[in-house]
């Protein structure tokens, strides 16, 4: 299955939902869709996971280096990750302990203290 | 002996082909269901390091793949590139995870999102990877001409059962055979 990628906003945050598989086939769409958000001034990122199939190293290099991007320009990027299958690849690499994993959107854009904006 | 042989050239995109060829052989060979999400995943990795050197180096030969079924799925992956390149990323450790970690903590180097640094990050996971999933690993020089080979193999039914004798049990054969 082909990658989709469709952006939205929550509450102030710019939410990337993800589908599909990410692989080192379709993980630079997802690079150039990141970087587009960034460059047009999104510096909240929430990427949501939740109907990802299969994810590869390729996809955590993309995400990592989403993450030191955000952070270069003082922004932030979480993850909303629901699956326990994606989450056993967080926890193998380590990666658990880098990004901020939330189980669904409403948790990653809940902690905002002004989401009026 | 392999079961099932499959080359490509060293595009990304035929790496999908591979995972799905390499599934499909896994489920025939009597692989438990559990396991076919990291043999996916450790296939797809195992190709997508061939690529990656394949390309670093500018090598057009194809990649191998080799799915057997004896006592044991087995997966064997080959590349073509200088075994220099392949041991270099080799070296690469689990301390160099906290490294990446490193890079991103506030203060850390500006220039961390440059493709290079993601690059070595995407490579660091790939061996953590494989590392973690596959429980018999082994990267060593192919047998002929330059390159590596990955080995990886997982417990079949069959083989679990190999030294009771398959066909000792008849009556607890499974159910969706009736009719």
């Amino acid at each position: 299955m082909e990658l989709s990628l469709s952006t939205r906003t929550v509450a102030g945050y710019q939410v990337l939902e993800v589908g599909g598989e990410i692989d080192v086939y379709t993980a630079p769409q997802l690079r150039a869709r990141l970087i587009s958000l960034v460059e047009d001034g999104a510096r909240r990122v929430v990427v949501d996971l939740g109907r990802v199939e299969f994810l590869d190293s390729t996809g955590l290099g993309v995400l990592v280096g989403a993450l030191k991007r955000l952070r270069g320009v003082g922004g932030e990027l979480s993850l909303v990750c629901g699956q326990e299958r994606l989450l056993k690849i967080f926890r193998i690499t380590g990666l658990d302990r880098v990004f901020t994993l939330y189980p669904t959107v409403d948790g990653a854009t809940a902690d905002n203290p002004d989401g009026s904006s | 002996m392999p079961t099932v042989k499959l080359s490509f050239t060293p595009a990304p995109a035929h790496v999908r082909t591979a995972r799905l060829v390499g599934v499909a052989v896994a489920r025939r060979a009597g692989v438990a269901a559990e396991l076919f999400d990291e043999i996916r995943l450790a296939i797809g990795e195992a190709c997508s390091r061939a690529v990656s050197l394949h390309r670093d180096h500018a090598i057009p030969d194809l990649i191998e793949v080799a799915l057997a079924d004896d006592e044991r799925f087995t997966v064997l992956v080959t590349d073509r590139a200088p075994i220099e390149a392949a041991l270099g990323q080799a070296l690469a450790d689990p301390s160099d995870l906290a490294d990446t970690v490193a890079l991103l903590e506030p203060g850390g180097p500006a220039d961390a999102a440059d493709p290079a640094a993601e690059e070595a990050v995407t490579v660091g996971m790939r061996l953590a990877l494989l590392a973690g999933l596959v429980e018999d690993l082994s990267v060593r020089p192919a047998d002929h001409g330059p390159g590596t080979e990955v080995r990886m193999s997982w417990p079949t039914t069959a083989g679990r059962n190999g030294s009771a004798g398959r066909g000792s049990s008849p009556a607890r054969g499974p159910s969706p055979a009736r009719g």
